[in-house]
């Protein structure tokens, strides 16, 4: 069956796809580093939880990380040694802040744990979604969402499972050489996934720039796949640029594709699926794409863990570098340390240098061309956002939809006065999350003082009460015993007043008792020569203060 | 350290500016054949000015000269200042309109991307309220460089033998003059007629048109400004040609004379001081074209151009705010 039509998404981008450079070779085996360091956190939600300790044995595929908590995956040995240490290691992202690692020395032997296919058609669909989630298969497109979540059938049935692969980042090979060289594996973990979502039909979409990709997985598709061309036009592999283009449905803000009825994954992720349950392989390496400033830019088969300083001793960067970035030149980001692991989420490590991609051009003054709003695809007005983001008009900013933005990166490729602003965007937004928070923390502080004043108001009052009834008894004690003179005076005071008499009698003792025990200074009593002395001294002090403020600075 | 994305386009201010005034050449090229070459000297005289006024703010301002001198833009401005003003008129004219267009309208308001009216348009409105006379005088056809020369250069003005009136001035004079009895029909059969508009001016409006359709086909500006300007012009005057064609100049007219073609492609298309949503833009430039025709046909002014851009202007917040598109994820059929 064919498509009949395309839709259009507002906006994009044509950046020099640079793809040809990496795709010349074979995915190729990188070999097996000493080391490895393998994040506990990879994926969207909960940090998996440390199975192995330090000195334990692992085997390849073994897993070191339980899932935990509804959102999460677990993660596992990426071949076979020794633990050497669970602790935080700098992780590729870029704050470089560190996060915990189980770091494995490889004893170079690979040996497995026992793996196999799996009975996936005859078993519950939560059994076979519980699999999924121990081996640790998330969406390799760069999100890291737990897959198990997303195969999940909605209230509303599945028609359609959509997988990307459209790979529109310039240099980006990674799904491009899958689709080409593993193109039957793709369509069986479409055909798996599409079976666990009772899905109608499933697509794949892939941009036009990749004719080899399209004619494998053409070539390999069965029956109710069908393999779409799509125009190039970044950011067409966005999620929800992607199903408008396929189906023509646009996911409104706030809500996810399942509730229309659609599912999206990455082509890599199907890939991965279809190990997982053909052979009970988890999720143990990825493509990688090194590209850029380079002297052999190609595909790596990578285990989760290298460093990425081996994948760039492979590719080999030129002498004039200046940097390493993971992702692509349109969303990736410069990596802090090239000692990092490679990751689920490393899709490309792309080596820059500058004339490849050269350092911005001075900012100069919006002139409100509108050029960007243009190539939107959010169908926003970046210069407006940018506007309200600058004047710190953030409530104006969120009117105009800043939330919607998915930081592309089309507005600041385009705008002719090299404003950068994605970076306004984001700047925006996190201050206005730190807003939110402050807001939050003052409500409950304000919450928690209004508790603090009812409950100290109540102690008073009670202890007033309390004081007045003890007055009221004693009162009429002493009325008992000296007669009536005394009670007839006492008697015109109202029991407020008393209360109120009580209370001050209370206060004047305590500060009595304070004051009792407040010690005398031992400067408060001093003879007279003694009391001149000190005079006389703090008079040179304070001389001495003021020669010192005149001085010229010392020099060194 | 920077950010993504690694990757920039490489179109920048000064790349669009400088399409702007490669696309005023071949109205320039015929203006000179028309008119003679008088109009040159205006344009190196309003440049110049442009560019020294521009210096002064910038290092007044502490601004990094090379960066903002670069952009081309008041080179831009004061080509269509010099455009607009008389050919003829006298050095200082050129030169005071550009200072107030740069220094006043531009830089007191913050410089570029700041300024809520177009600079050229204010300074237009500045010359045509300060000095009326002069900025009616325009050289009459055949008219050689050696006078325009005189002209420019402060010699003595003896006007009537060489000056003629602007089409639209010479029709409203016309009707002025023949009070109930005038007929638009017979006012035009006077020497500052031609073919479409005023004579020799329909070779410049086509130089214009021309320069229009290079910047729509380099993008650097949408069809929506000039389309609206053009068509709203050109409905207005066909509704009131069609009740009182003896009262009132066709369209073809209206389009043909006066600036209305140059403020179509180059002067509402102004992208700092008007408006930028694409529906916003249809308003904006259909507004300015209609108060444009009411002050042309019912004003004191010859043309109204400049007085309905400046109007326009005022609005732009208020048409942006209300003319917002949608934006995905948030469409009326999104739910």
């Amino acid at each position: 069956m064919m498509l009949d039509r395309l839709f259009k998404f507002h906006g994009g981008v044509k950046p020099d796809s640079r793809k040809s450079d990496s795709t010349g070779r074979p995915i190729a085996q990188l070999p097996l580093p000493p080391q490895l360091v393998v994040p506990l956190h990879q994926s969207i939600g909960g940090t998996p939880r440390p199975l192995v300790r330090v000195g334990d044995r692992v085997l390849k595929g073994e897993r070191i990380g339980a899932a935990e908590g509804a959102i999460s995956a677990a993660v596992h040995a990426p071949t076979s040694g020794i633990v050497k240490a669970v602790e935080d290691r700098t992780m590729p992202h870029p704050s470089g802040l560190p996060a915990a690692c189980v770091v494995i020395e490889a004893d170079g032997e690979e040996r497995w744990i026992d793996h196999g296919p799996l009975p996936w058609q005859s078993m519950p669909g939560d059994e076979l979604r519980d699999f999924l989630r121990d081996a640790g298969i998330v969406g390799l497109g760069g999100a890291t969402f737990p897959s198990h979540l997303k195969l999940r059938p909605g209230a509303k049935p599945t028609d359609t499972l959509v997988l990307n692969g459209a790979e529109c980042e310039p240099f980006i090979t990674c799904d491009d050489m899958l689709m080409r060289e593993r193109a039957g594996e793709i369509v069986r973990g479409a055909t798996i996934m599409g079976r666990m979502l009772g899905a109608r039909r499933v697509m794949v979409g892939i941009e036009d720039n990749k004719p080899e990709a399209i004619a494998a997985l053409r070539a390999a598709a069965g029956d109710g796949i069908e393999v779409v061309a799509i125009p190039t036009l970044y950011p067409a592999g966005g999620e929800k640029q992607l199903l408008r283009v396929l189906t023509g449905v646009e996911v409104a803000a706030g809500r996810r594709p399942v509730e229309y009825g659609l599912q999206c994954f990455n082509v890599g992720t199907a890939y991965r699926v279809a190990r997982a349950i053909d052979h009970g392989e988890p999720l143990l390496s990825r493509v990688v794409t090194v590209a850029g400033n380079v002297e052999r830019p190609a595909n790596y088969e990578v285990l989760i863990g290298t460093p990425i300083d081996a994948l760039l001793a492979a590719g080999g960067p030129k002498p004039d570098t200046d940097r390493v970035l993971m992702g692509g030149p349109m969303m990736g980001f410069a990596l802090p340390s090239t000692a990092a692991p490679v990751i689920k989420a490393t899709n490309c490590v792309l080596v820059g240098s500058p004339t490849l991609l050269p350092p911005p051009r001075p900012e100069m003054a919006c002139i409100r061309c509108g050029t960007c709003s243009r190539h939107c695809p959010a169908d926003l007005q970046p210069f407006e956002l940018y506007w309200f983001g600058r004047s710190h008009n953030f409530g104006k900013a969120q009117e105009y939809h800043l939330f919607d933005c998915i930081e592309c990166g089309c507005c600041s490729y385009v705008c002719p006065s090299n404003i950068p602003l994605v970076d306004y965007f984001r700047f925006t937004k996190s201050e206005i999350w730190a807003r939110e928070r402050e807001k939050a923390a003052a409500d409950a502080a304000r919450v928690r003082f209004e508790a603090r004043n009812e409950r100290q108001e109540r102690e008073k009052r009670e202890k007033a009460e309390k004081l007045a009834a003890k007055a009221a008894a004693t009162r009429k004690k002493l009325n008992d015993g000296d007669g009536d003179e005394a009670a007839a005076a006492e008697s015109t005071a109202s029991p407020a007043e008393e209360a109120k008499k009580a209370l001050i009698a209370a206060a004047l003792e305590r500060a009595k008792q304070q004051k009792s025990q407040v010690k005398p200074r031992n400067t408060d009593d001093l003879p007279a020569d003694k009391q001149a002395e000190i005079d006389e001294i703090e008079t040179r002090r304070a001389r001495a203060a003021r020669h010192d403020a005149v001085k010229p600075p010392e020099q060194s | 350290m920077s950010h993504s994305p690694y990757l920039r386009d490489s179109r920048s201010v000064r790349q669009i500016m400088l399409h702007v005034l490669l696309a005023l050449l071949p109205a320039i090229g015929l203006y000179v054949w028309q008119f003679g070459a008088g109009i040159v000297l205006q344009l190196l005289l309003a440049s110049v000015t442009a560019l020294a006024a521009e210096a002064l703010m910038l290092k007044l301002r502490g601004k990094p000269l090379g960066l903002y001198l670069g952009d081309l833009s008041a080179v831009v401005t004061a080509w269509l200042i010099a455009l607009t003003l008389p050919p003829i008129g006298p050095w200082w004219m050129v030169v005071l309109a550009t200072s107030i267009a740069i220094v006043v309208a531009k830089h007191l308001y913050g410089g570029l991307g700041q300024n809520p009216f177009n600079p050229a348009m204010v300074a237009f409105c500045v010359m045509i309220v300060a000095f009326p006379a002069l900025m009616s005088q325009w050289p009459a056809a055949g008219l050689d460089f050696q006078h325009q020369l005189d002209l420019i250069l402060g010699g003595h003005r003896q006007l009537d033998a060489i000056t003629s009136a602007t089409p639209l001035d010479a029709l409203r004079t016309g009707l002025r003059e023949g009070g109930a009895d005038a007929r638009v029909a017979e006012i035009l059969q006077g020497p500052a007629f031609g073919l479409l508009g005023g004579s020799g001016w329909e070779w410049i409006v086509a130089g214009f048109a021309l320069g229009g359709a290079y910047l729509l086909w380099q993008r650097v500006i949408t069809w929506h400004l000039p389309a609206a300007f053009l068509l709203t012009m050109a409905a207005i005057a066909l509704l009131l040609w069609g009740m009182h064609p003896e009262r009132f100049a066709s369209p073809l007219l209206h389009l043909a004379s006066g600036g209305t073609v140059l403020a179509a492609f180059f002067i509402v298309t102004d992208p700092v001081s008007g408006a930028t949503t694409p529906k916003g833009k249809l308003v904006f430039a259909g507004g300015t074209a209609f108060i444009a025709y009411m002050i042309r046909s019912f004003g004191n002014y010859p043309d109204g151009i400049a007085f309905a851009v400046l109007l326009m202007n005022i609005c732009v917040p208020l048409i942006d705010m209300y003319t917002q598109p949608s934006v995905f994820g948030h469409k009326r059929g999104a739910r």
